[in-house]
C-alpha cells in the first residue's frame, strides 16, 4: 500500500518537475543587475532579517523592539549604506526561503555557513562568528559524554543543522519544535534530557541566572563559522562585495569584539585570532 | 529500483533544486515513510475517536438533563471558537503538567500521554465539537412526527435515538460530516507544534537540512495529502451510497 502511494506520489511529482525545471534552470545568469541593491537605494530603506528568539544575537527586549548583536550589525549596514533599516524576525526554518523569495535584502540570523546553504543563499566571507554544538543538561543528571544521548529523548529546534549528526552519531531521540521557548519550556518540563544548540547561545542563557539548575557539561562539536547572506544572485556582485567589506573591518578594527562585549557574550578566540589575522600593519 | 535512485540522483545533480532525495536516500525514505505513516494513524485516530464524540454529543444535548445540556453547550463553544493550534499547545505544555509521570531514570519525567496522545486528544475534541453541531443539524432534521411514531410504539428515548433518529439523522449528516473530517486530515499537520513527528514534521527536518530538497519534499507533502484526503472523500461517499435509503429524499 505505501510503496504504491510513494510510486503515485513519484509519477505526478516527475510531471511537476517537467513543467518547472525549464523555470529552475534559467535562474543563473551570471552579468550582474544588482537588482536587489538597486531596489534598496532606490527604496532608502533595507530589509533586514534577524532573528528574535536567540538572545543576546537577536531577541526582543521588554518593549518589543528587537535588539541584540547581530541587529547592531544590520544597523551599521544600513548606516554605511545611508539607508533605513527595517528589521524582519525570522526563524531558523525559514530564513533562506525569506532571502530568496524577496521578503528580505540581507540575512544576518544566527545561520551556520554550511555547504548545501551557500547553494540556495548568497553567503559571503570573512565569516563574522562561529559557534559548536553542546548540549544544556539538569546538573542532577550528571551528564559527562555525548554517548551518554544515546536512546534518550534530547529537545532541539527546527532548522538546525547538528540534529541529524547528533541523532545519528550519537543514536539521541530527537524531538524538534520550531521555537526555542517551546523547546526549552519541554526541557523544563521534563520531558528530554537535554537541550541541544549552540553553544554561545546555551552560555549566555546560563548566564542569565534563570537555568540555576542547569549545565553545558559536554565537549562542544562540530564548531562552525556563522554566515550573514545576500541573495545568491548578488552575492558577486555590488551586494556580496560591499558585505565583504563590512565583515572584513569589523573584524579588523575590532567592532565585533566589541559587539561581544557590550552583549556579554563569552569571548571568542575565533574573533580574537580573526583580528590579529587581519589587523592593519600600520596601527600602533 | 537503483536505476531510480540513479534517475533522481541526476536531476538532484543536474537541478540543484531539485533534490528528491527521499527517492535515493534510505534514512530520509524511511523519514518520509514514517511521516506518512503518523499522518495516517493520527488522521484515522482522530476520526474514529471525533465521531463517537459526535454521536454521543448530539445525544447528550437532546437530554432533559440541564446540567448535562450546559456542559455539552460548554464544551463545543470552547474547541468550536479557539484555534486548534492553540490547543494543542494548551493541552501539551499546561495540562501535560497535570498528568501523571513516570520516570525512567529518576530525572525524566515521561508522561503517560505522549505528544502524539495529546494531538489526538485535542484534534478529536476540536473537530468533536463540531461534529455534534453537524449531528444535531441532522437529528433536527428527523421529523419530529416520526419520532412521535415511534415513541408510540413503545420506544424509550434511548432506543429511539439508536434505531430510529441517528440512522436517518446520520445520512442527512454526511454530506457536512465529510467536509469537516476532511478538514479533520489536514489539520493534522498542526501537530507539528508539539513535535509529532508527522508527514509535515518530517519533511521540513528533511529540508532544513537539505535545502536542496524544499520543492520537491513540499510537493511531496501535497501530493501525499491529496491522495489521502482522496481516500477520505472517496469512502465516504462509498459510504453515503450504501446507507442509500430508496424514497429517502436525501
Amino acid at each position: 500500500m505505501m510503496k504504491k502511494m510513494l510510486t503515485s506520489a513519484l509519477i505526478l511529482v516527475l510531471t511537476s518537475i517537467l513543467a518547472f525545471a525549464p523555470l529552475a534552470a534559467s535562474a543563473d545568469g551570471h552579468a550582474c543587475t544588482n537588482d536587489v541593491w538597486n531596489k534598496v537605494m532606490s527604496r532608502g530603506k533595507i530589509v533586514v532579517g534577524v532573528k528574535a528568539d536567540y538572545k543576546p544575537w537577536g531577541y526582543r527586549d521588554t518593549s518589543g523592539d528587537i535588539i541584540g548583536m547581530e541587529i547592531d550589525m544590520a544597523k551599521d549596514v544600513a548606516m554605511k549604506m545611508g539607508v533605513d533599516l527595517d528589521l524582519v524576525a525570522v526563524q531558523s526554518s525559514n530564513r533562506m526561503q525569506f532571502l530568496e523569495q524577496g521578503k528580505i535584502d540581507l540575512m544576518i540570523a544566527t545561520m551556520s555557513d554550511r555547504k548545501d546553504r551557500r547553494e540556495i543563499v548568497g553567503i559571503v566571507g570573512p565569516n563574522y562568528y562561529t559557534s559548536g554544538t553542546n548540549i544544556m543538561s539538569p546538573k542532577a543528571l550528571g551528564l559527562t559524554d555525548w554517548e551518554d544521548l544515546r536512546g534518550k529523548p534530547v529537545c532541539g529546534k527546527q532548522g538546525a543543522f547538528y540534529n541529524q549528526i547528533v541523532e545519528e552519531r550519537y543514536g539521541a531521540e530527537i524531538i524538534a519544535f520550531t521555537g526555542n521557548a517551546e523547546a526549552k519550556q519541554a526541557l523544563r518540563d521534563k520531558k528530554c534530557i537535554a537541550w541541544v544548540y549552540d553553544d554561545s547561545s546555551i552560555g549566555s542563557d546560563l548566564s542569565s541566572g534563570e537555568w540555576e539548575e542547569f549545565e553545558m557539561p559536554l565537549n562542544s562539536e562540530d564548531d562552525n563559522p556563522w554566515a550573514l547572506a545576500v541573495p545568491s544572485k548578488e552575492r558577486d556582485c555590488v551586494f556580496g562585495r560591499f558585505m565583504s567589506g563590512m565583515q572584513y573591518q569589523w573584524h579588523q578594527d575590532g567592532t565585533l569584539i566589541e559587539l561581544e562585549k557590550k552583549w556579554g557574550i563569552k569571548p571568542t578566540r575565533y574573533l580574537a585570532d580573526y583580528q590579529e589575522r587581519l589587523g592593519d600593519w600600520l596601527a600602533d | 529500483m537503483d536505476l531510480l535512485a540513479d534517475f533522481f540522483r541526476q536531476i538532484a545533480e543536474d537541478h540543484p533544486r531539485w533534490n528528491f532525495i527521499w527517492m535515493y536516500e534510505p534514512v530520509q525514505q524511511g523519514k518520509v515513510l514514517s511521516g506518512i505513516w503518523m499522518t495516517i494513524e493520527l488522521s484515522i485516530a482522530c476520526l474514529a475517536l471525533s465521531m463517537v464524540i459526535g454521536v454521543v454529543g448530539a445525544f447528550a444535548q437532546g437530554s432533559r438533563n440541564l446540567i448535562l445540556r450546559s456542559l455539552v453547550q460548554g464544551y463545543i463553544q470552547f474547541f468550536r471558537n479557539t484555534p486548534p493550534y492553540v490547543q494543542l499547545l494548551f493541552f501539551y505544555f499546561a495540562l501535560g503538567q497535570f498528568t501523571p509521570t513516570y520516570s525512567p531514570d529518576g530525572w525524566l519525567e515521561v508522561p503517560i500521554i505522549s505528544n502524539v496522545g495529546w494531538a489526538i486528544i485535542s484534534l478529536s475534541f476540536f473537530a468533536g465539537a463540531f461534529n455534534i453541531e453537524i449531528f444535531r443539524a441532522g437529528i433536527e432534521a428527523v421529523p419530529e412526527s416520526t419520532r412521535e411514531a415511534s415513541e408510540s410504539l413503545g420506544f424509550s428515548r434511548k432506543q429511539t435515538y439508536r434505531y430510529v433518529v441517528l440512522p436517518l439523522a446520520l445520512r442527512v449528516s454526511l454530506p457536512a460530516l465529510n467536509n469537516n473530517l476532511v478538514n479533520l486530515v489536514k489539520t493534522t499537520t498542526q501537530a507539528f507544534g508539539i513535535a509529532v513527528p508527522e508527514l509535515l514534521y518530517q519533511s521540513v527536518t528533511i529540508w532544513n537540512d537539505y535545502p536542496s530538497a524544499l520543492y520537491p519534499t513540499m510537493l511531496l507533502v501535497f501530493v501525499v495529502y491529496v491522495i489521502l484526503v482522496g481516500v477520505l472523500v472517496m469512502s465516504m461517499s462509498h459510504w453515503e451510497r450504501s446507507m442509500r435509503i430508496p424514497g429517502y429524499g436525501v
